[in-house]
């Protein structure tokens, strides 16, 4: 489904990604972990072209390396910005209308609104409410919802977690996990690495703007040098 | 007995309808016609206005050039109506150009448009201060190579500015002089009355178009966060381009208007203090909500007229003398004004629901 190849950012003179590689299943689900400054979310702004990067990207074995950014929903890649990026002032159900800006087939993004609330039963309560009000988890909820409202193939995550609290977070990976299952890929950039692997199949260790290790979940939770640096043990 | 609210709306639109038909001949007759011309200036700051709202109260975009695109639509049309073109060129125009109005205005709206997207494909990048800044400039640059564009070639005859600016004519009569209507005689400053009222309600109603447009929907998306209106799938780009060229636009019709209507430019009627005063009755009506502008536009184009007419009498019955100048009075009620309407109306005189809500959140908040 996704295809990096030698993805590369830089920040004026400094190398924040050097020349990752990284592939994505359809249907699978991945993880980026990684320390402060690792340049998980400089991977995943390249990818969604909201930053210049060098390299190739392929979305289901087209390039959109030199795609212009609002093209790519169209061709079923969504972001969740870090920090969630709603529309503060705008009603929750607006933020959700605005998330089908793409589409223009009334009668069916109405009925994703419904999808989206039946998945998201806490935005449904507070679908007048403007997004601005709620609270950081709720914000996160919209975030996603907004994302889904575009009929992603795959969904790029950051940090879904930031800010949160544990019962929050949990919430919240609930509904990731619960997106994932009606087929969504994901790539997820997560400080939180124990909850990125419990939920994804595959993770991959970023260090230094690099790709370090690339394993199955269930293999780096049991690795002992991952151990050591990320889960805190 | 109840009233059914549609007959009800539609009764308050003719009543309207109504009163805004008779108000020239009103006004002409219980305070003289220099009222009526007034009230002309009042509905072409309506078009500035609404059309500067477009980019600071729909898009969030900071301009305090504005002003320049009603100087582009003013000078096009002067060009394009007056003798000036073929005195200074008489080897390439042997007579006035004398277009008509209905080719001019749309003409001017173009250029005027084409100029906002010509400022706004620099400053895609910036955002706040810097779009301010750099908007600043662009105005004060217009208003300079107006007043410079007449050596070596003369084209805006400098700083003495062009004049013998030949009125709208439309159906081969011209819109300064008087019109016998069944046996009415109609002023020209009523005609040019019906003539601004006729396109600012133009105005009015593609604002309200746009306003509830999917463009208009992006423009707010914008306003909030432009990462993710882009994730949203929204072309950041033409979308705020679009919001610089649609309110040009508005501005180089209006431009026109005050052209025709003065019959004389000169590069002195477009200083920043003209953009300021364009934005202050955005801010101060209620940013985005066009009815707020609307009022704000009114508010502030009446005002140093009603103190002009009434401060002198006024003081001369208090005190005997006139101790401050009208024109100096009006700048400082015009900041105190300011001050009371953004420390307890910040939102404006009348504001959008949108901000109502941005600033009962931050109450919230605090």
């Amino acid at each position: 489904m996704l295809e990096v190849r030698g993805l590369e950012v830089h920040y004026g003179g400094i190398c924040a990604v050097r020349g990752v590689d990284l592939d994505v299943a359809a249907g699978e689900k991945v993880a980026l972990i990684g320390a402060n400054g690792a340049g998980k979310t400089s991977t995943l702004k390249a990818i969604a072209r909201m930053l210049p990067a060098r390299g190739s990207v392929k979305l289901s074995g087209e390039a959109i390396e030199h795609a212009p950014p609002h093209l790519l929903v169209r061709k079923g890649l969504a972001l969740v910005p870090e920090g969630r990026g709603v529309f503060a002032r705008l009603s929750v159900l607006e933020n959700l209308e605005m998330g089908a800006y793409v589409r223009d087939d009334k009668a069916v993004v109405d009925a994703d609104i419904e999808r989206v609330f039946g998945l998201l039963p806490r935005l449904k309560e507070r679908a007048g409410q403007t997004a601005g009000t709620l609270s950081g988890g709720e914000q996160q909820m919209v975030a996603i919802g907004r994302a889904l409202m575009s009929r992603p193939r795959i969904l790029l995550l950051d940090e879904p977690s930031m800010g949160l609290s544990p019962i929050m977070v949990d919430t919240v990976f609930d509904v990731i996990r619960e997106v994932a299952r009606e087929g969504v890929t994901l790539l997820l950039v997560e400080q939180n690495a124990r909850l990125a692997l419990s939920l994804c199949d595959r993770g991959c260790v970023m260090d230094g703007g690099e790709i370090t290790l690339s394993a199955p979940a269930a293999e780096l939770l049991d690795n002992p040098a991952v151990r050591a640096a990320y889960l805190g043990e | 007995m109840s009233v059914d609210p549609k007959l009800k709306a539609r009764l308050g639109v003719v009543l309207i309808g109504v009163a805004l038909a008779v108000l020239p001949f009103v006004v002409g007759a219980s305070f003289g016609n220099s009222w009526v011309r007034i009230i002309d200036f009042a509905l072409l700051y309506i078009m500035l206005a609404l059309g500067l709202n477009i980019v600071v109260g729909f898009a969030g975009l900071l301009d305090l050039g504005y002003i320049a695109f009603y100087a582009v639509g003013a000078y096009l049309y002067a060009l394009l109506s007056s003798p000036h073109l073929a005195i200074a060129f008489p080897q390439v125009f042997a007579a006035a150009p004398g277009w008509p109005v209905w080719a001019v205005l749309p003409l001017g709206a173009l250029v005027a448009g084409l100029f906002g997207v010509l400022l706004g494909a620099p400053t895609l990048k910036l955002r706040g201060d810097y779009l301010a800044i750099v908007t600043l400039g662009f105005g004060e640059i217009i208003r300079i190579f107006l007043n410079n564009l007449n050596a070596p070639a003369n084209i805006t005859n400098g700083p003495q500015g062009i004049n013998n600016i030949a009125a709208a004519q439309i159906g081969g009569h011209a819109l300064n002089r008087p019109l016998e209507l069944f046996g009415v005689m109609v002023p020209g400053v009523h005609l040019q009355y019906y003539f601004f009222l006729a396109l600012t309600l133009l105005v009015i109603f593609v604002c309200l178009r746009l306003q509830d447009s999917r463009l208009g929907r992006a423009w707010v998306a914008i306003r909030e966060d432009e990462v993710a209106a882009r994730a949203c799938g929204i072309n950041t780009r033409n979308v705020k381009l679009l919001a610089f060229g649609l309110g040009a636009t508005f501005g180089g019709v209006a431009g026109g208007l005050f052209a025709g209507f003065q019959g004389f430019v000169s590069p002195e009627s477009f200083g920043l203090l003209e953009s300021i005063m364009v934005l202050c009755m955005v801010v101060l009506g209620g940013m985005g909500n066009i009815a707020g502008v609307i009022l704000g536009a009114v508010l502030l184009a009446l005002l140093p007229e009603a103190l002009r007419w009434g401060a002198v009498p006024l003081q001369q019955t208090l005190f005997g003398k006139v101790l401050i100048d009208p024109e100096s009075l009006r700048l400082l009620l015009f900041g105190i004004a300011l001050v009371v309407v953004m420390r307890w109306r910040p939102a404006g005189l009348w504001p959008s629901a949108l901000r109502k809500r941005e600033l009962a959140a931050h109450g919230e908040a605090a």
